[in-house]
């Protein structure tokens, strides 16, 4: 379907996996680059919840990633992971543990497609099983969860 | 976050893709099973496997008019679900915000360096 929304769109494919997908006004290599190169993660990652304290990306297969940040009210987050399959521009995969929860580990795929200069960015997160995926969505929740009670506001208003 | 079973139910109904976009068909008003099959570019067996899916958990609602049975969205039973995922999908729209910044700078620098990165 063709959706103009700029929102991410997260969806649910399988009862282990989390997708996220959203489309840039920019060429793949562009979206790769400040996908993999710390000082542009540094820029973006803290989703206007704080700030990232640490931005540390050894982009090579196994080699490792840490990104930490500082969420306002709440404290610091940590995540860090190991590349996988690194296809330059094209595709990324890398584990991925959160600190606060560290034998939940997930495997992500991250792809990059372009058509007629617009790149649709697809993260695949895949846990060991339902439990872990649920206890990674519902690690989003607590910062944004004013933000999230409005948004649902207006999504269930719609309906 | 514990969750009951029927909202499990629920939850996996609107994990598969097409039923996914049954729901965004159906956000936008009730439709008839002919009509889904059309905009879905899918088979008529299809369509009502996964209405039959979504009805059974009380995402959709069924109502009779004239030979036509027309399809609606349930939004109360869909607000679990967007409660539940609605923090973490915000949570990457305002990141991906965020990244079209970088973006546009970076387009900005490439153009003005001739095309070279």
């Amino acid at each position: 379907m063709a959706v103009t929304s700029r929102r991410a769109l997260v969806t649910l494919p399988s009862d282990e996996q989390i997708l996220i997908t959203r489309e840039f006004d920019a060429p793949r290599h562009l979206v790769f680059k400040a996908y993999t190169t710390p000082e542009l993660v540094r820029r973006w990652f803290h989703a206007n919840r704080g700030e990232m304290t640490l931005c540390e990306i050894d982009l090579r297969v196994g080699g490792t990633w840490r990104y930490v940040m500082t969420v306002r009210g709440e404290g610091e987050v940590a995540f860090h992971g190991e590349y996988r399959e690194i296809v330059p521009d094209e595709r990324l995969v890398s584990t991925e543990v959160y600190e606060g929860a560290p034998d939940a580990a997930a495997l992500d795929t991250v792809t990059f497609t372009e058509t007629d200069g617009r790149t649709t960015l697809s993260i695949l997160v895949q846990h060991a099983n339902k439990q872990n995926r649920d206890v990674h969505i519902n690690s989003g929740m607590e910062d944004g969860l004013q933000d999230a009670m409005r948004l649902l506001e207006s999504v269930v208003g719609s309906l | 976050m514990a969750r009951a079973a029927t909202t499990t139910d629920a939850f996996n109904a609107v994990a598969e893709p097409r039923r996914r976009e049954i729901l965004d068909i159906l956000s936008g008003g009730e439709r008839a099973v002919n009509d889904l099959v059309r905009l879905l570019g899918t088979s008529q067996p299809q369509v009502s496997k996964h209405l039959r899916v979504l009805r059974e958990v009380g995402v959709v609602d069924v109502r009779q008019d004239g030979r036509q049975r027309l399809y609606q969205l349930n939004g109360p039973a869909l607000k679990p679900i967007h409660d539940w995922v609605a923090g973490y999908e915000r949570l990457w729209s305002d990141r991906f915000d965020e990244l079209d910044v970088v973006l546009e700078d970076l387009q900005g620098k490439e153009q003005g360096d001739g095309g070279d990165e």
